[in-house]
């Protein structure tokens, strides 16, 4: 116990005179923080709407108001010459094209129908599914509306040859997140990605390096045990890694706005389990890499693997099976999966148990893995 | 610390060898280091030293042969050799980022000083190594010469029964040099036995006994007076030379 205090307190001193590192560990994440979770989103706001009048009614008029007032669109120019509209597409100008046909009031009261056609700029595909989904609900709600005030009749739809207005309807909610605010979902996920590569990449450099400049060496011939050089290297950058965490969770509750619906206190319990596992694998890639260059292109491999497969930008579901299994090795799936959990859905203890419990395993065995791996004397 | 009290030497080496894939870096050394003696290792560049200290210290598993240090096995007792032996490294490898009291302190420390000792060796260290001005200062920034004898006091901080000391001297000036050299003698009188390479010639002059490695082998060992007249030369750089390049 005395040696590992003389350990810490070195470790300590090193961190707090390394000024870079300092800066990579609490001020760099905050700022990817900041930047991501303003880029790493899939809502589309303000889609540039060029519209095509060609009714020039009252009722078409309404439409194309209905749908700019929405905040959903920005209007991006119209007039009555579709070349003109292509014109502007081509040119990026304009994501999509309303295009509403002549006789669109007449053929609504007439026949209780009307297409209206939505041009898109499908280059994103993601993209344009949104803002197609975002402007058939506005459509399809206007025509509700027309139908309602005019009991009897039922109102245009979109699309041609334009099926009747919805018997059924649709009215969709969104639990949890009803604002569907995509910061809420995507900062806890963020988060646990920066701590995670930061743990493990800081883990593998440090001691990579301390083997590269030979005082490992030294220590090694030293009466140290392995157990105390790997707690006297884990602690600090465990207890920083979690301070770090800390303050991730202070900025996504205060600048964004990310509802804590659970307690804070157990995602910080389960993130200093996590760490042991995110740690564990920094201190594997030590034992295997000889210099902190091979260390940080080990890190940058696996750092790929983290952010791809952990269900924070895509869903698993959507993987082929294969990938899925990858996904289920991979720890920070878990860890993201319990964030939102907890911040989200208020999850309490019980709820996030199993997937806590899977951490707690895969924390052991990377340790045991990685300790076993490291030895004071090379064959 | 002192050696168990036995009559088994220091260091005790036989067929000691040590392969990396297909080159072989030693080929089976044997010799006996004595108690307090000042053993010379030395060899040109690759001659397979640091090889073969580093087997003794426990940082390389032999390939096969034997050898105890300290009275204790290298393949199955090194936790107890670490415990009687201290190191210098031919890379300077104290901590930069510290300063010259935080290292004396952390490897006090790690030897398991207590505290009132860590002090006093401390203060006594950095008064005998002048080191009074910069006790405070990050040791990356204090001069090579300086560098070296922090190294060497820290290394025996412990009184180690064996010191090994890897090319301590290697770019350090000549006064330096004579200085550090005085401190081995200091350490050796207080019984310490000292292992040491080195390839400065001269410096060979200063040890009990000198072995000469060429090629993984050790093609020569004695006192140096012994080598010089048994290879009729004037001084162990001839003696070295000679077996170095049989050829010349």
């Amino acid at each position: 116990m005395r040696t590992l205090r003389f350990l810490l307190r070195k470790e300590y001193r090193q961190i707090a005179r390394d000024r870079m590192m300092l800066a990579q560990i609490l001020v760099l994440p905050v700022i990817q923080l900041l930047l991501l979770a303003n880029a790493a989103t899939f809502e589309v706001t303000r889609a540039r709407l060029y519209a095509v009048d060609l009714d020039h009614t009252v009722t078409s008029r309404a439409l194309i108001d209905r749908l700019v007032s929405s905040g959903r669109f920005a209007r991006a120019g119209s007039s009555g010459s579709m070349a003109l509209a292509d014109a502007a597409m081509l040119d990026r100008r304009a994501d999509v094209i309303a295009r509403i046909p002549r006789d669109f009031e007449r053929d609504l009261l007439r026949v209780d129908a009307a297409p209206v056609q939505l041009i898109l700029d499908a280059k994103d595909g993601a993209a344009a599914a949104v803002t197609r989904s975002y402007a058939s609900t506005i459509i399809t709600g206007y025509a509700a509306e027309l139908g309602a005030a005019r009991p009897g009749r039922q109102a245009f739809a979109l699309g041609a040859p334009a099926p009747a207005a919805p018997r059924v309807e649709v009215r969709s909610r969104a639990w949890y997140n009803p604002g569907l605010d995509y910061q809420d979902y995507m900062v806890p996920g963020i988060l646990v990605e920066l701590i995670t590569i930061a743990g493990t990449l800081l883990t593998a450099v440090n001691i990579t390096r301390e083997k590269e400049i030979g005082t490992l060496d030294q220590l090694n011939v030293t009466p140290v045990t392995r157990a105390q050089f790997i707690a006297g290297k884990l602690i600090p950058l465990w207890s920083i890694a979690l301070v770090e965490f800390g303050v991730g969770l202070a900025v996504a509750a205060v600048v964004f706005h990310v509802p804590m619906r659970g307690s804070v206190a157990l995602v910080v319990g389960v993130a200093a389990i996590y760490l042991v596992a995110a740690l564990g694998i920094g201190l594997w890639v030590s034992t295997i890499a000889g210099t902190q260059q091979q260390a940080m292109f080990i890190t940058f491999f696996l750092m790929l693997i983290y952010l791809l497969m952990s269900g924070l930008f895509t869903p698993l579901r959507s993987m082929p099976d294969w990938a899925q299994w990858i996904a289920h090795l991979n720890p920070v799936m878990y860890f993201v999966r319990i964030m939102r959990d907890v911040l989200m859905k208020g999850a309490g203890p019980s709820d996030i148990a199993p997937d806590v419990g899977i951490l707690a395993l895969y924390g052991a065995l990377v340790f045991t893995l990685a300790v076993r791996q490291y030895a004071k004397r090379s064959a | 610390m002192t050696l168990p009290p036995n009559d088994e030497p220091a260091i005790r080496v036989r067929d000691l060898a040590r392969r990396f894939g297909g080159f072989i870096a030693v080929r089976g050394i044997s010799f006996e280091v004595a108690r307090g003696e000042v053993f010379g290792f030395l060899g040109a560049n690759g001659a397979g030293k640091t090889t073969a200290i580093k087997m003794l210290t426990g940082l390389l598993l032999p390939t096969s042969g034997e050898a105890r240090v300290a009275g204790y096995d290298v393949y199955r007792e090194t936790e107890s050799i670490r415990r009687h032996i201290g190191y210098m490294s031919q890379r300077f490898s104290l901590y930069e980022d510290l300063t010259v009291r935080e290292n004396i302190e952390l490897y006090g420390g790690i030897y398991g000083l207590s505290d009132e000792r860590i002090a006093k060796r401390s203060t006594e260290l950095i008064a005998r190594l002048g080191l009074h001005d910069v006790r405070d200062t990050l040791v990356g920034s204090i001069p090579l010469g300086w560098k070296q004898k922090l190294a060497f006091s820290v290394a025996v901080i412990h009184d180690p029964a064996i010191v090994f000391l890897d090319e301590p001297t290697s770019g350090v000036d000549p006064i330096t040099r004579r200085q550090f050299w005085e401190m081995i003698y200091t350490a050796a009188s207080k019984g310490t036995t000292v292992f040491v390479t080195t390839h400065y010639m001269d410096e060979a002059e200063y040890c009990d006994r000198v072995s000469i490695m060429v090629e993984g082998t050790i093609a020569a060992l004695g006192t140096p007076n012994d080598l010089k007249s048994r290879y009729g030369a004037a001084t162990i750089e001839d003696v070295f030379v000679r077996l170095a390049r049989p050829a010349a």
